[in-house]
């Protein structure tokens, strides 16, 4: 199977029941993704998929040869931090931390989901052009992202330092 | 994990004849549903047709209708133009539904396709008669708070976890199918059966059929319309009740017609005919929206843990007419 993960091209051989999420920990040793519930409902494994983010604890590897696969190394590539993950850490937004990787990945892909002009299950007017992320809209777009810490209000801080005045472009 | 083989599918015909090589093969959508079924040995597939390479357009036609491919995933149907502003209740319904990533992940086919959530469809220590047909279900006497107040049997209580598949059912929705004995369609309220002695059997397909696309026909006053899920959080859980609803007003204030369908509440998306009927020709006001309701739930029954949701969907459905009506108390 050939997958591109974080810009660079990998050929390896794997069980076809490999998770996208196993196959990025066991075989390429991308450890930064987590395996919280393994079963969709906490969203620890979120990682990006043609800049779109999944959970790669339900998708099969096999599906996802030949897609761009960012994982939070890839948030990341020279080791310098991503500007999200500055603002985790001013804003408190993790206490173990387990859950963040899927936070940050998620976040970058919700604000563009926003800048797009997707809506979400709290925006008032479906029809709108524009939506802003405000409060209510940023929590209901990451509750895919469980924190069982509870950083919930330092994540949205930081989200909304670094995102919150972002809208739909016009 | 049961070994598998898998291979994609260009088209629906490639699809159907790789199918057909082993009895147990399954069509693959975006996996959210079937892969954890099959981690959980619910699923035994020794074959997986990935699906998601066929058609995911989302047509729009001259008469209003929609022509949706069944690869087209939760996202791009819930984000389309069209669907936005012509049937909120569906683009609503979807975006009720599971998270952001998982919406990324589903398509259309399998979100109609997905298997109930019952806690005791899942556990392998408990009986069910979904997962074992004849092992019983304890669920009808164990902790059944999500379970089915209509249609559901002595074999089994489970509920049809699908937000969108609600809308689809008030929309009238249209199923295109294609199968080893050729195509053909079928209406979605007609496609999931009620759970009877068989609850194993939870569509009217048959072996190697695949959903290739959904038709909404049009409905211009699906303008006005709405989808509201009751649920144990804010956000990202599944449906203790749900209803889409839109309402056709004469001038003068009466209910020309109305559309109505229930969620978390049968082994299927609840068409709630009996609402509709009681709804025609009647001034909308709260009287009528209640007595509305009150029919709809006449035969409900509740199960220990859940008959909280009698009282819960009669209220809900009444107050969702009610804000569509613009009526406020």
């Amino acid at each position: 199977m050939r997958f591109n993960v974080n810009g660079c091209d990998h050929d390896l051989e794997a069980d076809l029941r490999t998770s996208l999420l196993d196959l990025l920990r066991e075989h390429l040793q991308l450890t930064g993704t987590k395996k919280g519930c393994d079963q969709g409902a906490c969203g620890a494994c979120t990682v990006l998929v043609d800049g779109m983010r999944i959970n790669a604890c339900l998708a099969l590897a096999v599906q996802y040869q030949g897609r761009a696969i960012t994982t939070i190394e890839g948030l990341a590539p020279d080791g310098e931090l991503h500007p999200l993950q500055r603002a985790f850490i001013e804003h408190d937004g993790f206490q173990c931390g387990y859950c963040t990787p899927g936070q940050l990945c998620s976040a970058v892909a919700m604000v563009h989901e926003v800048e797009r002009g997707l809506p979400s299950a709290v925006t008032a007017d479906l029809a709108a052009q524009h939506v802003n992320l405000d409060h209510d809209e940023l929590r209901e777009r990451m509750s895919g992202n469980l924190c069982r810490c509870g950083a919930y209000n330092g994540i949205a801080a930081a989200i909304t330092e670094l995102f919150g005045m972002k809208r739909t472009q016009a | 994990m049961r070994m598998f083989d898998y291979v994609r599918a260009d088209d629906a015909s490639a699809a159907l004849r790789l199918a057909s090589q082993s009895p147990a093969a399954k069509y693959l959508g975006g996996g959210t549903n079937l892969v954890d079924l099959m981690r959980e040995r619910v699923e035994r597939p020794d074959m997986l047709v990935d699906v998601t390479g066929l058609d995911r357009s989302i047509e729009v036609r001259d008469d209003g209708s929609l022509r949706i491919g069944a690869a087209a995933t939760n996202t791009a149907l819930a984000e389309h133009r069209a669907v936005r502003e012509g049937f909120p209740l569906l683009a609503r319904a979807i975006l009720d539904g599971a998270s952001g990533q998982i919406r990324n992940m589903a398509t259309v086919g399998g979100n109609i396709l997905q298997r109930t959530r019952c806690l005791y469809f899942y556990d392998d220590a408990a009986r069910c008669n979904k997962r074992t047909p004849g092992s019983g279900c304890d669920a009808i006497n164990g902790f059944n708070r999500m379970h089915a107040i209509l249609g559901a049997s002595a074999h089994c209580v489970a509920t049809h976890p699908s937000d969108m598949c609600v809308a689809l059912a008030a929309l009238d929705a249209i199923i295109h199918l294609q199968g080893p004995a050729g195509t053909r369609s079928v209406k979605l309220v007609d496609l999931h059966r009620l759970p009877d002695d068989r609850p194993d059997i939870e569509t009217v397909l048959q072996a190697g059929e695949l959903i290739v696309a959904v038709e909404v026909p049009a409905l211009p006053w699906a303008r006005r319309s709405a989808y509201r899920k009751v649920r144990d959080r804010a956000s990202y859980a599944f449906a203790l009740f749900s209803v889409a609803a839109a309402l056709d007003l004469t001038k003068d204030g009466a209910v020309r017609s109305a559309r109505v369908a229930l969620g978390g509440v049968a082994h299927k998306p609840w068409r709630a005919t009996r609402a509709e009927a009681a709804l025609r020709g009647k001034p909308a006001n709260e009287e009528s929206f209640h007595a509305a309701a009150e029919a709809e739930l006449r035969d409900a029954v509740g199960l220990g843990h859940n008959g909280f949701k009698i009282d819960l969907a009669q209220r809900t459905l009444a107050s969702v007419l009610a804000d569509l009506a613009e009526i406020r108390p």
